[in-house]
């Protein structure tokens, strides 16, 4: 039996009286690779907060039975001021600042780290830019390394294939694929097709949260979940999501 | 030109010249970067409603100010965490009620109001001692304040969500900031004016950014561009004998100007 991790209980979150989570439930453990998908507006980045504490629960409860400080998050990227004047290097750097007794003061091991990673995600090349300067994936590769500088036992990235093009995004999942060895993964898409492959268990969210213990699941299951999605799924990525005539 | 030195208030205008290049410097690329230059225009208007009752009641209006300034900045950052007003709306009705109020109590103050013209519109040859004090605390302050914190005030204003995820203050970061604002427009009031007074926390980040996009780089040229701007605004006001606030911001903006050409020459080479 592995370790859990998080603990949701008939949590439900609302923005101004309006519920846009009722009553989910859903439990994280230590190796799982869970999908989360849902339609736009759906409540996935909501849970996401909610998680992380960043959004409050009107009722039910979320317990982490470990550290906050480690879980890696990678945000929705649309939702950053891309004109600010802050480098490639300092925006890796955030990542570890939960861990210092002053926040931000910096050990030599954490420059190191962050150049380490950097190396590997192909950006070293672009630390001293403004974030700004970057192409959509190249930033992403920069969140990316910012979420995992922390050596997080949770990862969570919210949609972290928008902006990108087929092959980044490819790379990102067997990169992710990877990590699971070492921590959990949540992986937000509006797109199940394309994440199925990578994933080992599927929540659907919309408003309501239906948790499905494979990462196949069929149109049909979609629609009795209440979670109305497209299934596409991209040329020579191993087709785990079923169309319902493809069962046969 | 040497023999201005032999005289206090123009040595006491030299001062408060380097302070509010050192003090709006640094706050103002805060502002810039983080897009709340709005904010900054309401706080400093808010700040009139403080200097009226001053005048009223008889304290010293830069103190009154301060507190109207401060609590706006407080209340705005509040509001907009909290409440379901939206941010704008909050600054809008700040802005209108420092005004309103100010303008209603130095219509009510008997007498005539001395030295009105100098918040409006600043005068920086006639800064008090206690202006200079005001602004000396204010510089030291911020000077450790922004040293000691330099990469969680980055984070949180880069990213706020983020920086709660690695346990950084960021509520307690955040209102100690806006109150740090408040303080910076309303000390500086009387060197540019209320009307003024955001645009010397904003041209010299404004013409910085142009050639640099780090933030410690922006504080740094603004600060050396801002002391430009005060005393080059300062010595045209003195020779051409026109109002020294004005001049400042004006000369600023031509700064902004040559800034700009050099910057599109520099990229056709
Ligand atoms: N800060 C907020 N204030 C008010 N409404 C919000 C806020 N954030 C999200 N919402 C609303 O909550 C709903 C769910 O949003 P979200 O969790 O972002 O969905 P998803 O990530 O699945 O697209 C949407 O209708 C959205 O408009
Ligand atoms: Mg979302």
């Amino acid at each position: 039996m592995s370790k859990k991790l998080v603990e949701i209980q008939s949590l439900s979150v609302a923005y101004n009286g309006d519920n846009v989570l009722k009553d989910v439930d859903l439990d994280i453990y230590e190796n799982d690779f869970l999908g989360v998908i849902g339609p736009n507006g759906g409540g996935k980045t909501t849970l996401v907060k909610a998680i992380l504490g960043l959004a409050k629960p009107v009722s039910g409860s979320i317990q982490l039975f470990f550290d906050k400080g480690s879980i890696g998050y990678m945000p929705q990227i649309s939702r950053f001021d891309t004109k600010f004047p802050i480098s490639v290097f300092d925006v890796v750097l955030s990542g570890m600042a939960g861990k210092g007794k002053l926040p931000g003061k910096l050990s030599k091991k954490g420059q190191n780290k962050a150049k380490e990673l950097l190396e590997q995600m192909g950006v070293i090349h672009l630390r001293k830019k403004a974030i700004g300067e970057l192409s959509g994936g190249e930033m992403q590769r920069v969140f990316l390394c910012r979420s995992l500088i922390s050596q997080p036992e949770l990862l969570i990235l919210d949609e972290p294939n928008t902006y990108v093009d087929n092959q980044f995004e490819r790379d990102l999942f067997n990169e992710l694929k990877k990590l699971n060895d070492r921590m959990a993964i949540m992986l937000v898409s509006h797109d199940v097709g394309t994440i199925a492959y990578y994933i080992k268990t599927i929540a659907c969210v919309n408003r309501k949260l239906h948790y499905h213990p494979s990462n196949i699941i069929t149109e049909k299951q979609l629609a009795a979940y209440d979670c109305p999605l497209q299934i596409i799924t991209h040329g020579d990525v191993p087709h785990t999501v079923l169309k319902e005539h493809d069962k046969s | 030109m040497f023999s201005l030195f032999q005289y206090d208030f123009f040595i006491n205008a030299l001062y408060a010249a380097v302070l509010a290049a050192i003090s709006c410097g640094i706050v103002g690329t805060y502002i810039v970067s983080k897009r709340i230059v709005f904010i900054g225009g309401g706080l400093s208007h808010a700040s009139f409603g403080g200097i009226g009752l001053g005048y009223y009641f008889g304290f010293n209006p830069i103190l009154g100010a301060a507190v109207f300034a401060v609590l706006s900045a407080l209340g705005i950052e509040y509001t907009t965490k909290k409440a379901s007003i939206r941010e704008d709306s909050a600054i809008a009705i700040l802005w209108a009620f420092g005004m309103a109020v100010g303008i209603i109590f130095v219509y009510i103050t008997p007498g005539y109001a001395p030295n009105l013209m100098s918040y409006l519109f600043g005068s920086i040859l006639t800064v008090s001692h206690l202006d200079l004090y005001l602004l000396i605390g204010l510089s030291i302050l911020l000077i450790l304040f922004f040293t000691t914190f330099f990469k969680p005030i980055l984070y949180v204003a880069f990213d706020e969500d983020f920086a709660r995820t690695q346990n950084i203050p960021v509520t307690k970061i955040n209102y100690l900031l806006m109150s740090l604002i408040a303080l910076t427009i309303v000390f500086n009031i009387r060197v540019v004016g209320i009307i003024l007074v955001i645009s010397l926390l904003t041209l010299p980040q404004i013409i910085a950014n142009l050639f640099t996009k780090n933030f410690l780089t922006i504080i740094l040229a603004s600060i050396v561009i801002g002391l430009a701007g005060t005393l080059g605004g300062l010595a045209i006001s003195y020779y051409l004998d026109i109002p020294s606030g004005a001049t400042i911001i004006f000369f600023l903006v031509i700064l902004f100007l040559i800034g700009r050409i050099v910057k599109w020459i520099l990229s056709r080479r």
